[in-house]
């Protein structure tokens, strides 16, 4: 038993049980049918981060999940607060991040009668959500809230909706907190099959050049070690998809880099040319492996993930193992023959240095792979980088080095615009993080500014990028590419002055014009004691290639 | 395409349903036909689904139902190792030359008259599709009014059961 036997309300037990699951910091904004909760957080070791705009609150818990490693928690009011968490809630669903999203509702008794600020938030969030629960009796609760955070946190780890009728937050309940978890649907199974583990060895043996392909899965699981040790031992190649991206650092020689349609060339050339290709946490979305980046029909295929849908889904595996990722590649490592695939090693070696870019330096624009190049040189291991959807998502997830798991946050299955300054300002509650780096677009950053409120209020350092091409740079690529160059709502003519717009927050500033300015902005912008926003001028026509 | 039929054990919690309906239609699986009832644990609902589909769909449906965490137990139900039924109430139109012809064909069909006015008989059928179908085809030409049908429910032969439920 813990808790206690006590008489309290639905609301205070909301709060006793984050208590109980140690979460010490919740995203949210207030309203009507919250009302008790917000009363119930006075006084408790919650603290509450009063965010702009509903989508940042979900989004925030969604970055501090993926920095932390811990359950984000976010909370809206009903009707229109809930739906505005329902972007930020599919976002997380996309990536498999743990959240658990806390909204009001109207009434018990009102509800189904259309009345104020009332919206199906169950129904509305099912297929954005891992689970969801409308909560029908004060009871519940405790049970409830429970299941909620087990259910985020393990097998694939995703969002969960409690949606809490303002009458069952004011009911009183007798609370105990359970301490057990039973739910016959829910099973995960964290253990590899024997057999499966066994032709894997076999595969390896009779393979000449096989690849690991890591996915977001290996950084959820905690496997990097176990994966750096056995590709290590094996010497065998490993490439990455972007949600797996820092899963091993850039910089290490087994890693050959991210695949796909805006991919590195060694690392597709890999997959085109393996015998033997190893998913790990990678569900095979269309963006990593589809028809142009053509996978090697000869390939045996082994897919490890704790999602048994995700195996064959996309792409039928020869060799299914259902498990967690470090469980899978802990029982297999010592069970490896003696193999050794250095040749291969060394021909994708060869073509890694054959195929590296120089970035160019421009005089009369801003080279923003310039920009993430120098950056990842001044940040060290206890920094973050999170992006916006479009162009600056491929320039900086090309051109940032990882160092480590989590240190790289993008919105990966959904492609959120807005997604990244709102994950940042939850990135800065991660402990042991010094540098929180957002890189933005012109266009995504508008969809999300109104966080820079957040920012000062809490007074948080994070550092804002922003690559101001005034346009929609991506989309205005697609239309120079599959509409031959018929452009059309692409341009930002009226973008504010960024610079300026910080100061009315009070957020210091600077732009830059080209590359030569880059490494002394840089250096200013992390040396500054607060958030800053840096603008870099960009060539309407650099294009993500 | 071919037809298969899943049953499927489920919690029996308001909204379930809705769940499962909504990811036929997300997923974009083809039901045939859906029939929910309680079983004889209280708490829990068994779902009967035929899914039209090749053997990825199904593979799918039943890996995306697992996923669902009200979902207890799900089982593919060989059609061989199965009885399957489907109900009907059918209202014909009758009158005092036709109605014993379709009172000899309910008889041949084994089914019953459960309901009888001056201009029309109801008729309750039980049995496979194809039975339900062709009772229906011979009632045709007599005038069909209304025809009600239930989706198939399905259980297996012998001994074997769907499962234990912790």
């Amino acid at each position: 038993m813990s808790g206690g036997d006590v008489v309290i309300t639905g609301a205070e037990a909301i709060v006793k049980a984050l208590e109980l699951e140690k979460v010490n910091l919740i995203f949210g904004y207030p309203g009507a049918t919250i009302l008790p909760f917000y009363d119930a957080l006075i006084g408790s070791s919650v603290r509450h981060v009063l965010t702009r705009h509903e989508q940042g609150a979900a989004h925030a818990a969604s970055g501090y999940a993926r920095a932390s490693g811990q359950t984000g928690v976010c909370v809206a009011t009903s009707g229109p607060g809930a739906t505005n968490l329902i972007t930020g809630i599919a976002t997380a669903y996309m990536d498999s991040i743990p959240i658990v999203a806390i909204t009001g509702q109207v009434s018990t008794e009102q509800i189904g009668k259309d009345v104020f600020q009332e919206a199906d938030m169950t129904g509305a969030t099912a297929p954005f959500c891992k689970h969801n629960y409308l909560v029908k009796d004060v009871k519940e609760l405790p049970r409830i809230i429970k299941e909620a955070f087990y259910i985020a946190s393990t097998g694939r780890p995703g969002p969960v909706v409690i949606d809490i009728p303002v009458d069952i937050q004011n009911s009183k309940l007798d609370f105990k907190y359970p301490e057990k978890i039973d739910i016959r649907g829910y099973k995960p199974n964290y253990n590899g099959h024997p057999m499966q583990i066994k032709k894997i060895v076999s595969e390896f043996s009779k393979s000449k050049n096989p690849v690991i392909c890591a996915g977001g899965g290996v950084i959820s699981s905690g496997a990097s070690d176990v994966l750096m040790k056995f590709a290590r031992k094996h010497n065998i190649p490993i490439v990455t998809t972007m949600m797996g991206k820092g899963a091993i650092p850039c910089g290490d020689n087994l890693n050959f880099g991210m695949i796909g349609s805006h991919g590195v060339y060694t690392a597709n050339y890999a997959l085109n040319n393996c015998d033997l290709l190893m998913l790990l946490g990678a569900r095979v979305g269309d963006r990593a492996i589809n028809t142009a980046t053509k996978l090697s029909k000869k390939a045996t295929i082994i897919h490890i993930d704790i999602d048994p849908a995700e195996i064959g889904k996309n792409l039928e595996a020869h060799i299914p193992v259902v498990g967690d990722v470090e469980n899978v590649l802990s029982d297999l490592a010592p069970k490896m023959d003696e193999v050794h695939f250095n040749d291969w090693f060394d021909e994708l070696s060869d073509i890694r240095i054959k195929n590296q870019k120089q970035i160019q330096i421009y005089e009369d624009f801003v080279n923003p792979r310039n920009v993430i190049e120098i950056l990842t040189g001044f940040l060290g291991e206890t920094s973050v980088v999170t992006t916006e959807v479009g162009q600056n998502q491929i320039w900086c997830t090309n051109n940032f080095k990882s160092k480590r798991p989590r240190d790289f946050i993008s919105s990966g299955g959904m492609g959120t615009m807005g997604y990244g300054l709102p994950a940042a300002v939850g990135a800065s509650f991660a402990k042991g993080i010094d540098f929180v780096v957002a890189i933005e677009g012109d266009g995504s950053f508008q969809m999300s500014m109104q966080e820079l409120g957040t920012i000062i209020q809490e007074k948080l350092k994070v550092k804002i990028i922003i690559f101001n091409n005034n346009r929609l740079g991506m989309v205005r690529e697609m239309q120079k590419v599959k509409n031959n160059g018929r452009y059309n709502q692409v341009f930002l003519n009226s973008n504010p002055d960024f610079v300026k717009l910080g100061e009315a927050y009070g957020i210091k500033g600077e732009i830059i014009k080209n590359d030569r300015e880059v490494g002394a902005a840089l250096d200013r912008m992390l040396k500054h004691d607060g958030p800053y926003i840096l603008e870099c001028k960009v060539n309407p026509e650099e294009s993500t290639l | 395409m071919p037809k298969h039929t899943l049953s499927v054990l489920v919690e029996n919690h308001p909204g379930v349903l809705s769940r499962v309906a909504g990811l036929f239609s997300r997923r974009g699986f083809n039901i045939d036909s859906l029939a929910v009832g309680v079983t004889e644990d209280l708490d829990v609902s068994r779902i009967t689904i035929v899914v039209d589909g090749d053997d990825y769909t199904v593979e799918q449906v039943s890996k995306q139902l697992n996923k669902l965490i009200d979902i207890i137990k799900i089982k593919k139900l060989d059609d061989k190792e199965s009885v399957k039924r489907e109900l009907a109430l059918i209202k014909v139109s009758a009158n005092t030359s036709t109605r014993s012809e379709i009172m000899n064909i309910v008889e041949i069909f084994r089914a019953k008259i459960v309901d009888v006015s001056k201009s029309t008989l109801t008729i309750e059928v039980a049995g496979a599709g194809e039975k339900v179908a062709a009772l229906e085809d011979m009632l045709k030409s007599f005038g069909i009014k209304e025809i009600v049908r239930t989706g198939a429910i399905a259980i297996e032969r012998g001994n074997r059961i769907i499962g234990e439920v912790k």
